[in-house]
Order: C-alpha cells, then sequence, then structure tokens
C-alpha cells in the first residue's frame, strides 16, 4: 500500500515511495541522455549542423581546394599554390569585373537604402488602401528574378525597346539610347534593375523598424516644437540604425555577389564592360570549364565580404554599448 | 485480346524458342541495329531503361519536332526510352561541365565548334562509329572531322553543319544601284553606309554568342590575313593583318552597322531583319526558312511576304582570301554513361541515311550533312533559288584556332570569346593596334 505525502514537506525518500517509479514511465536511459544538457544540445544542433556541413562548409572548402588546384573540366588537376590568384590579378578583365561589383555594389546600396527608407517612411502613414499598397510593393521582391529580368531586357532590347520607342514617339529623343549596346550605360541599366528589384527587401525591413518606434517619442518632439526633419534626424534615424545596418550588410553581401541579373541582362557584355566577379566566375569556371581558376576568382568575393561583416558586427557592438 | 504480365512469364519456354532467342540476343549484341532490326524485337535493355540527350534549341523549330517524333520510334525499336532535352546553345558548355564534374547528366551531349578538344577527357571513343558513318555517307568535310578527331580517335560524330552566309533585303540593294552582292569588305563598307543613310543599317552582333558572332568574327580576322596562332601553335595574333581587319570593323560599325549589335545574341539579328530593321546580317537559313512559312504575317513595308524580298551572299573578300566559319554540330557520347552501347545504337540509327535523311529534309537547308553526300540530296533540286547556296557552303570553312592544329586552347579563345571582344573593344573607341594588344596577351595566356 502507498504511503500519502505529507503535507508538502516530506523528504525525497518519501517521494520515492509515493510516486509511481520514473522508469516505469519511461526506459531509464533515454531519460538519463535526454537529461544530460550537453547531449541534448548536441542532438538538437545536430540537424542544423549536418546541413551546414554539406551545404556550408562542405562546398566551401571544395571552393578553396579548387582554387589552390589546376582543376579543369575532365581533368583533376594539382595543387599548384595561390597561381590562379595571381593569374587573375593580372588579368584584365578580373580587374574590370571587380571594379564593376564595386561600383555596383556601392550605387546599388545606395539607392536601395535611399528609396527603401523613403517608402518605408510613406508606408507608415495611415491611408486608406494601406494593405494593398504594402503588398503590392512586395511584387519586384517576389518575382523570380530571371523572368522580372527578362522583362527588363525586352523593355532595354537594342532594337525594338519600348522605352525607346515611348521617348521616341514624346519627342525627347531622336537616336536610340545604347541601354545594354554600351558598357555605361549597361551598368547603369544593371543598377536601377538591381535598385527596382531589392528596395521593397529595404522597405519592408525599415517599415518593421519603424512600427517598434514609440509614436510617443514622435509626440513628444512635435510638443517641443521640432519639425519633420529633426523628428527623423534625432528620434527616428537613432533608433532606425541598428536595423538600416543589418539590412545594409545583406544587401551589400547579396549584391556583390550578384550573378542572376546580369547572367540574364548583358552577360557580362558589351566586351565584359558589365562583368561582375560572380558571372566572370561562372564564365571561366562553368562555361569554359577552368574550375581552378573560376574558384579562384569568386573566391575575391571572400575577403572584400568578410570586412563587411567585421565592420558591421563591430559597429553593432559600438550601438549595443552606446 | 493481350496476354497479361503474368500470362507472359509463366508461358513454358521450349528448348527451340529458348535456343532462338538467345541467338537472336547474341546476333544484336554483335551487330548492335542490325541485330535489333533482324531480330525483329527490342533488345533486352534493363526495363526502364532512359537515355536522356541534349540538344540545342534549333532555329528552325520543326527540326525538334521532327527529332521528338524520332525518338518515339527509337524508344520501340530500341527498347529504352529515348529523350530529348532542347536548351539554349548558350547553355550547352555550362551544362557540359556541370555534367561531367558531377559524373552524371545526360547519355548524349549535343557539341558545337571544336568542342570535343575541350570534353575529350569526359567522351567515349566513337570512332567505330564514325567508320561506320563514313562507309554509309562518304568522307566527312575537314571541320567536321577536325573538329571531332582528338589524338587520332573521334570524341564526337558529326552531324550537320550549319553554314552562315549573308541574308540582305535585294530590293534596298536595287535601291541604290547595287544589283549584286558587293564582292570585297570594302565594297560592303560603301554601300553599307548608303543603306544606314537611309535608315537600313547592317546588322551583327559582336556579342559573346556562340554562333554568329565567332561566324563574322573569325572570317573578318583570316580575311586580313590575321591568325590566331602560326602552324605550331604559337600566338601569332599580333600582326598588320590583324590591325587592318579591327581597323575596318571599327569604320564598318560606324559608317553602316546598327550599333546596338554589341548587346546582340543569336537571335537579335533574326528578330531584327524580319522586323525590317536591317538590310543584311550573317545568319544561316533561319531567317529566309522562316519568312517564307510565315509569309501570310511577315510583309516588307509593301505588304508583299518578305520572303520575296531575300537573297543571300557569301561573306566578301578581304586582301588575304574569302574564307568563311560554319559551325560544325556533332554528338558525344558521355563517358559517365551506364548506357554506352545504348547510346551508340542509338546514335547510329539517328545518324544512319533513313532517318538522318528525314531530319534533313525538314531542315530544308538550314543544316546540311557532315559528309559530301548530302549535296546529292533531291531536296536541292527543289528547293528556292536563295537557297542554294547552302549547298555547298561549307566548302570554304577554316577552323578556329587557325593556322595552328586544332586543340583545347582554341576551344578555350573561342568560348572566352577573345576575338569577339577584340573588335567589339575596337568598335567601342580602343585604338585598333590597343585592341589587337590586348588580345594577344590574352592568347598568350592561354597558348603560353
Amino acid at each position: 500500500m502507498k504511503k500519502p505525502i505529507a503535507g508538502g514537506s516530506g523528504g525525497t525518500a518519501g517521494l520515492a515511495t509515493t510516486l509511481a517509479r520514473p522508469q516505469e514511465l519511461h526506459p531509464r536511459r533515454l531519460t538519463r541522455w535526454l537529461e544530460s544538457e550537453r547531449l541534448l544540445a548536441t542532438l538538437l544542433l545536430a540537424p542544423a549542423l549536418i546541413l551546414l556541413g554539406l551545404f556550408i562548409a562542405y562546398p566551401f572548402v571544395m571552393g578553396v581546394w579548387l582554387s589552390l588546384s589546376s582543376v579543369s573540366v575532365g581533368n583533376p588537376g594539382e595543387f599548384v599554390g595561390i597561381r590562379n590568384f595571381v593569374k587573375a590579378w593580372n588579368d584584365s578583365i578580373f580587374r574590370t569585373a571587380f571594379w564593376n561589383t564595386s561600383f555596383y555594389t556601392f550605387w546599388a546600396t545606395l539607392f536601395k537604402l535611399s528609396l527603401g527608407m523613403w517608402l518605408a517612411l510613406l508606408l507608415n502613414r495611415h491611408f486608406r488602401g494601406k494593405r494593398i499598397v504594402r503588398a503590392a510593393m512586395l511584387l519586384p521582391f517576389i518575382v523570380p528574378t530571371v523572368l522580372s529580368t527578362f522583362a527588363w531586357r525586352w523593355m532595354f532590347d537594342p532594337t525594338f525597346s519600348v522605352l525607346n520607342w515611348l521617348l521616341y514617339q514624346t519627342g525627347f529623343i531622336t537616336n536610340k539610347i545604347p541601354f545594354l549596346s554600351d558598357g555605361t550605360y549597361g551598368m547603369w541599366c544593371a543598377i536601377v534593375v538591381n535598385t527596382w528589384r531589392g528596395m521593397p527587401f529595404f522597405a519592408i525591413t525599415l517599415l518593421a523598424g519603424l512600427q517598434t518606434i514609440s509614436t510617443d517619442l514622435q509626440e513628444a518632439a512635435s510638443l517641443d516644437g521640432a519639425n519633420g526633419w529633426h523628428r527623423f534626424w534625432h528620434v527616428t534615424w537613432p533608433l532606425l540604425k541598428p536595423v538600416t545596418v543589418v539590412v545594409v550588410v545583406f544587401s551589400i553581401i547579396q549584391t556583390f555577389s550578384d550573378f542572376q541579373l546580369i547572367y540574364v541582362l548583358t552577360g557580362g557584355g558589351p566586351a565584359n564592360a558589365t562583368h561582375l566577379l560572380a558571372t566572370y566566375a561562372y564564365q571561366i569556371g562553368i562555361a569554359t570549364g577552368l574550375l581552378g581558376e573560376g574558384a579562384a576568382i569568386s573566391l575575391f568575393m571572400l575577403p572584400v565580404l568578410f570586412i563587411v561583416v567585421w565592420l558591421q558586427l563591430r559597429y553593432l557592438r559600438h550601438l549595443e554599448g552606446a | 485480346m493481350t496476354a497479361t504480365h503474368d500470362e507472359v512469364t509463366a508461358a513454358p519456354v521450349g528448348r527451340r524458342t529458348f535456343l532462338k532467342t538467345a541467338s537472336a540476343a547474341a546476333g544484336l549484341a554483335a551487330t548492335g541495329l542490325e541485330g535489333i532490326l533482324a531480330a525483329g524485337r527490342a533488345p533486352a535493355y534493363a526495363q526502364g531503361t532512359r537515355l536522356n540527350i541534349v540538344r540545342w534549341v534549333d532555329f528552325i523549330p520543326a527540326c525538334d519536332v521532327e527529332l521528338k517524333r524520332q525518338a518515339g520510334e527509337a524508344s520501340k525499336a530500341l527498347g529504352a526510352e529515348v529523350v530529348f532535352e532542347f536548351i539554349n546553345a548558350n547553355d550547352i558548355q555550362p551544362r557540359i561541365t556541370a555534367a561531367m564534374q558531377s559524373g552524371a547528366g545526360p547519355d548524349i551531349m549535343h557539341m558545337l565548334h571544336n568542342w570535343p578538344h575541350l570534353y575529350a577527357n569526359g567522351l567515349l571513343d566513337v570512332s567505330d562509329l564514325a567508320e561506320w558513318q563514313s562507309k554509309e555517307q562518304g568522307p566527312f568535310y575537314a571541320q567536321s572531322e577536325t573538329y571531332v578527331k582528338v589524338g587520332g580517335k573521334f570524341m564526337a560524330l558529326p552531324h550537320s553543319i550549319v553554314p552562315g552566309l549573308i541574308a540582305y533585303r535585294k530590293s534596298w540593294f536595287d535601291e541604290i544601284g547595287v544589283t549584286t552582292f558587293p564582292k570585297t569588305y570594302d565594297e560592303l563598307r560603301q554601300v553599307g553606309a548608303k543603306l544606314k543613310k537611309k535608315g537600313h543599317p547592317y546588322g551583327q552582333t559582336l556579342g559573346h554568342t556562340f554562333g554568329d558572332a565567332p561566324a563574322w568574327g573569325y572570317p573578318l580576322l583570316w580575311n586580313f590575313g590575321g591568325v590566331e596562332t602560326d602552324k605550331n601553335g604559337k600566338t601569332a595574333l599580333d600582326s598588320k593583318g590583324t590591325v587592318e581587319s579591327v581597323k575596318f570593323m571599327q569604320a564598318f560599325w560606324k559608317e553602316a552597322c546598327d550599333e546596338g549589335g554589341l548587346a546582340w545574341d543569336d537571335t537579335n539579328n533574326n528578330r531584327a531583319f524580319l522586323g525590317g530593321e536591317i538590310c543584311a546580317t550573317l545568319n544561316g537559313a533561319s531567317i529566309y526558312i522562316a519568312a517564307k512559312r510565315g509569309q501570310d504575317k511577315i510583309k516588307d513595308e509593301k505588304g508583299e511576304p518578305l520572303v520575296r524580298d531575300i537573297q543571300h551572299a557569301r561573306l566578301p573578300a578581304g586582301p588575304a582570301g574569302t574564307w568563311s566559319y560554319h559551325t560544325a554540330f556533332a554528338h558525344g557520347v558521355m563517358k559517365y554513361t551506364k548506357n554506352p552501347k545504348l547510346a551508340k545504337d542509338f546514335l547510329k540509327w539517328m545518324h544512319g541515311k533513313e532517318q538522318y535523311g528525314k531530319w534533313f529534309q525538314v531542315a530544308e537547308g538550314f543544316s546540311i550533312g557532315s559528309t559530301k553526300v548530302w549535296e546529292q540530296n533531291p531536296l536541292w533540286a527543289t528547293i528556292d533559288e536563295p537557297m542554294k547556296g547552302f549547298k555547298t557552303a561549307a566548302d570554304n570553312s577554316r577552323v578556329i584556332g587557325f593556322a595552328g592544329p586544332p586543340s583545347a586552347k582554341a576551344t578555350e579563345v573561342y568560348t572566352k570569346y577573345v576575338i569577339i571582344d577584340m573588335y567589339a573593344k575596337g568598335v567601342q573607341g580602343t585604338k585598333a593596334e590597343d585592341s589587337v594588344k590586348w588580345a594577344a596577351s590574352e592568347l598568350g595566356k592561354i597558348y603560353g
């Protein structure tokens, strides 16, 4: 017969005699395992670690190995040290691609941030149909990049561009604008398309950040006589800075390693004028089959992105400290 | 009434039946496709065996329709599912690289130009099939053989050649008093300049695209006396002839061409010509064939079917000759395939006179055979007059890498578009000498 629990003050010995024995409900060994924090943590982390290992670490290590080897299509190759990196550095097309990548990333990120911020501030106001506008704004971000870029390519078509037709018909131009057949125009067209596509990401993230800012702060600033600009600069912007830094860094990473947009829009042409590191690495590594050289070109992105992420972390730590 | 699976498997096999079947199978193993046909039944490939073939999207869509039809017949004849996949020609090389590196993918790949030299390590030797094909259809054109033969072995089976001729608008040339197509590059420049002033520029791509760009750029180099390498395969690009060819291109571009061509791929000039935007362009016969098949819709400015106003001419002569470049096509069996015999059997079926002949007829002269025997095909007797030039167009083709031997390095130069970019840089304002020096230095890195 089981003894009753004595007023909750009973010792463990008492409990042991009054409650059902745990091993009768669960296998004793499994319970012991699950009670071990270290083991449980390992179990819970394992799927994520396996995924990271398979899809991040393995390709990365393979990429590093390829970049240090002379592997080409159908040829196992051998270790060549940093020869591929030196070759890339001495390659005029690589240097063009590196400059293009930096130029493209700088301007596209700047435009996306400015326009995204402007859009977020507009959408943070109350107006009829706000939800529909917010949803519609995401469309460029939702449509697959390849599809939307094809549409832009048609609009910039060297012969049948609808934009040229429109500008000609309205009397703004007398000759076709060489949207994609001139290197400078081609690069700016790519920046426009990238801005169009990436701006919603900025807008929606900054909008989320804006909505966490208490309206009391804005009202208090208004009562103190602050105008719109002052409210933005002294109240909104300081509070939005952490979110902005994170979004900008994400965007820099995505834009610096952009591939699809250029591949579809210009293919890196004319005469390599719009090649980015990713498209040039693809042309050398995949199209030409020089996998070692292609991997080396793409790995040149790593130090740049590493510095960007490091600066971001430093800055965020600084903000937290402040 | 058809027998159920159980009935078939349960049927007793007599000693005679077994011997008959076994001897048919043995014959099949020994003789390939002839064995299949002699046995009157599909060979014993494992159930569910599938043969995948990747080819370009043909500029004559009916050719792909015909191949799909043939795939159905081949599936029955070979007892395995034959499946074609058609992709953009500019995407084939990346696909080959990915497949070779992963050791998995299509069993047969379309090989353009001299690609078999670059991918030889991943291809099966098909010299036996080449020997059979040349016995059946005569010797290959030099370029078809050179492009697939690596170290004395056929690493792909020559299939066809797509010749490039200049399609031009007769009436527009007539309007300025030019009744025969210009015979030299200089004449073409003068005529082109007049036509551009009338709003009818010449159309030429200098973009990174597989066919029309090299078909213009390489002959331009050769016809002005430039060469990629010397006979020993050493870079010899930086020469007076090459510089002259770039200078010609710079002037021709500005005076005569649609300057949007820097961003064109292989399809843009077709659309521009059919849309009445350009007076002439170097192309396969696809413009003419599309205009003919769509003559109810594709009209000239007078409302007449455009096809009636299209004529073809060979590339004009330069100071050093009248060479052309015609794109050769072949099929390569991938080394990783699990069905090498099936792949070879299928190629024998597809390249054989009977099936190939049907496809050849559908191509209407856009694709010509890889051997001279196809010049005798009845198609040429009934074909439209403007198409007759395609019959023997392949007779003046040089090969990529000229004057050196064919090599993977020449393929690399082609794939990196070095020769095309030399001209593209020139027309964008770089001095001719500097464009050539840049290209020569790129070639130096490749050829060593």
